[in-house]
Formats: structure tokens, sequence, C-alpha cells
């Protein structure tokens, strides 16, 4: 017993030290893997708070940018709208279903990270308006990311700059499917890959969300081809997509809230349980 | 004794507040960017407390991983620094250093160069290891790690003469 309170004494830093370590690396291993861990998040109130009072004031510096953003998708708006037979007239809801099947929330990006491999954002919006795991993130340009963590006045993001995110994405004129991906490299390019061969494609192609996602709605804009070439292993095409967003730049955010999401979960789930 | 730590809690808040501020949105050719917070653990008083040392590293890098959404590698690599800035030491100053009077924060020589190279390096590596976690960024870590590290070095050393006490 004497000895075992010496060898405790004499080596209690190395033990501190390894305890300390191991509890880092668990934290390590478990924000790695899917379910990720719920307390070492942006989305606490504290670091929340922290990161919207930052904002508050660095918020004033791109001004003008934003604004601009604004204008130029009030703009596209007002043409649709122009185009309309009757513009007086407000458009009927979806008449088979009787109700819209997307919702939309405002949230503002309040911290934005881009120089690691794994990237999130930080949102101003969390359960108290309505914001849930899962639901995905776009603004006026394009696709943004899927929302991972809440609390109850804040949310964290996957980005796309993220190396563990997967998008089910599109060319818009020809219907392939791929599978979005960032190989962690460059924050205005990510590559579209397990495109089939026989898809017709050339450089400056547009690549939008694919219609097998219960996250995104189809047709949201991503990017535009910039390269293509073949995968040695899988003989598939890979993309490399020029991506709309400056996610490096971001402001006002939309977090899309599909209606029928629930329903298509539970019935998928029912198939796989029998 | 009070007045030690009172600097070090000091120096600990305000680096944290200059690194999640300032240096995390630094991100110079989507491979560079400075950590200078480590600070902290390299000028910590040399003959002090051990266990306050790893329990104030890792506080910092769990602090800094809460804000940067990094799970523990922050933590884990500040842990790794701490505990073996003893041998760092040795390795810098020769074997004699802890009799002799270090001061960290004061001109640089090569000494004290050399013991902030090797703590940032070690610091940097195991941090951009555990932030990849897989061997297929090999280079790319080693690329990182290089890059981020001159980079931080030279944040540290303009950060060392601007609170450096000035004698007359």
């Amino acid at each position: 017993m004497q000895q075992i309170f010496n060898f405790i004494y004499k080596n209690s830093n190395r033990l501190l030290f390894l305890l300390l370590l191991g509890i880092s690396l668990f934290l390590t291993i478990q924000s790695h893997s899917y379910h990720r861990s719920k307390v070492i998040s942006s989305a606490n109130f504290v670091s929340g708070g922290v990161y919207e009072k930052i904002n508050n004031v660095s918020e004033y510096l791109n001004l003008r940018t934003q604004n601009e953003m604004l204008a130029q998708e009030n703009a596209k708006l007002r043409s649709y709208l122009f185009d309309l037979k009757d513009s007086t007239a407000i458009s009927k809801l979806d008449s088979v279903k009787g109700m819209r099947d997307t919702d939309i929330i405002v949230s503002k990006v309040i911290h934005n990270s881009f120089n690691s491999y794994e990237n999130f954002l930080t949102l101003n919006s969390g359960a108290n308006q309505g914001v849930k795991s899962d639901m995905g993130v776009v603004n006026s340009l394009g696709l943004v990311g899927i929302i991972d963590n809440v609390s109850p006045n804040y949310s964290t993001v996957v980005s796309i700059l993220n190396v563990k995110s997967q998008i089910n994405a599109k060319i818009k004129k020809s219907n392939h499917f791929g599978s979005l991906v960032w190989n962690g490299k460059s924050t205005g390019y990510a590559q579209l890959i397990d495109v089939p061969r026989l898809a017709a494609i050339r450089k400056g192609d547009t690549i939008v969300t694919g219609g097998q996602s219960v996250i995104f709605p189809e047709n949201i804009n991503i990017g535009t081809i910039d390269r293509i070439y073949v995968d040695n292993q899988t003989h598939y095409y890979t993309l490399n997509i020029k991506l709309f967003n400056d996610m490096t730049n971001l402001g006002h955010v939309y977090i899309i809230k599909s209606k029928d999401r629930e329903e298509i979960i539970n019935l998928e789930k029912g198939r796989k349980n029998e | 004794m009070n007045n030690v730590l009172f600097i070090n809690t000091f120096r600990f808040l305000l680096l944290l507040a200059v690194q999640i501020i300032i240096f995390n949105n630094m991100n110079f050719l989507g491979y560079i960017s400075p950590f200078p917070y480590v600070l902290f653990i390299i000028l910590y008083p040399v003959n002090s407390n051990k266990f306050g040392l790893l329990l104030a590293s890792f506080l910092l890098g769990l602090t800094m991983d809460v804000f940067s959404n990094s799970g523990g590698i922050h933590t884990a690599a500040c842990l790794i620094l701490a505990y073996y800035r003893p041998y760092l030491f040795k390795f810098s100053f020769g074997l004699s250093y802890e009799y002799q009077t270090i001061k960290l924060n004061d001109v640089i020589t090569p000494e004290r160069f050399s013991f902030i190279l090797f703590s940032v390096l070690i610091h940097h590596f195991v941090l951009f290891i555990l932030e990849a976690f897989q061997f297929s960024f090999f280079w790319d870590i080693l690329i990182r790690t290089v890059l981020s590290t001159v980079f931080t070095i030279i944040l540290c050393i303009i950060i060392i003469y601007l609170i450096k006490p000035n004698r007359r």
C-alpha cells in the first residue's frame, strides 16, 4: 500500500499529464466521428455570445458588399415578379397538398472558419427559432452547408469546406448525379466525385443540388465546372467545381426547413427496420 | 508570488482574446494560420509548479477548441508542449537550466530562439496531425507545420519585444 502511494506521489506529474491527454484525445476522436460532442462546440452560450459580440463590430466592415448582394438578389426576385402574368395577384399555394413544403429561417453567420480540414460556421439562431439538426443552409448565391449542433440560441453548420461533408449534387442540364466533397485544399473550389462517364459535360456547366437529398430542395446553385478529370481507381469523372459562394465572406444565410423531411425519414427508417 | 499569478492570468486571457479575435481570422495562401497563443506556455515561469502549468495549458487548449469547433486538438497539442517543456529547456539551455535564472521575455539569444523554435514546432506538428487525422495528408501536414511555425515564431518574437519590460 505504501508503495502504491509512493508510486503515485512520485509520478503524479506524469499521471496528471496522461489523464488530461487521455481526455483531449477522447475529445479529438469524438470530434472526428459522425456523432460529434455537443459540449465542445461554438454553439454553446459562452462562445456563441462572444462571437456575436465580435460580429456586431466586424459586421460594419463589409456592409457595402452585403448591401450589394442583397440589392442583386432583390433585383433577381423582382425580375421573376415582373415576368408573372398578373404581378399583383399572390401566387397560389401548392394546390395538391394545400401547403408549402419548404420554410425559410433567416439567420446571420457570426463565426466562419475556413483554414482547417473540418470547417464550421456558427449562426445566431438556434432551437428557439426552430432550427434543428440536419437542416440545409443556403444564401442568395448558393449552397453553404448543413446544420450540425443546435443550442437554444446558436447553431453550428458543417460548411461545404469540410472533408467530412458529402452532399448529393447533379449537373444541371443532364441530371447526372454525383457527390460533392472537398479535398481540403482551396477555399474557392469543391469536388464532384462519382459522376458517370456517360455524362456529357463541358467546362463551365452549372452544378446544382440533386433531388435525392431530403435536406436541400432540388436545383440550388453550387458552382460551375472548372476542370474535368478521370479518377484512376474508380474510372468515374471527378470534377473540380468553382463555387459561386465566396465561403470566406458570408453574411446572412437562409436555413431551409422542409415540411416533408420527417415523413420521408420515418418512411425510410421503417423500410430499413423490416 | 501573487504578482506572478496575476501576470500569468492576465497573459492567459489576453493571448486567448487576441488569438480568437485576430489571429484565428488570418489565413494566408490557404495554409498559414498562426497560433501565437502558445506563447503562454513558452513564457510560463521556469521553476514553478508543474501541475499548474499542465492544468493551465489544458484550460488554454480547451478554450481554443471550444471557440474553433475542433474537438480536442489544441488541448492535446498544448498538453504535450507543457509536459515536454522541461526537456526542451534542458536541450536549449544546457543541463543546469534549473539553477540559472532564465528570463524568456528578453532580447532574443540563440538559446532562447532555439527553445521557442522547438516548442512551436512540436505544438504545431501535433496540432496539424490531429487536425487531419489521416495519413493521406502527410505532406500537407508537413508543409502546414513548417509554414505556420515560421509565421507563429515571427509573431511570437514581435509580441515578446512588445511586452518586454524595459530596462533603464
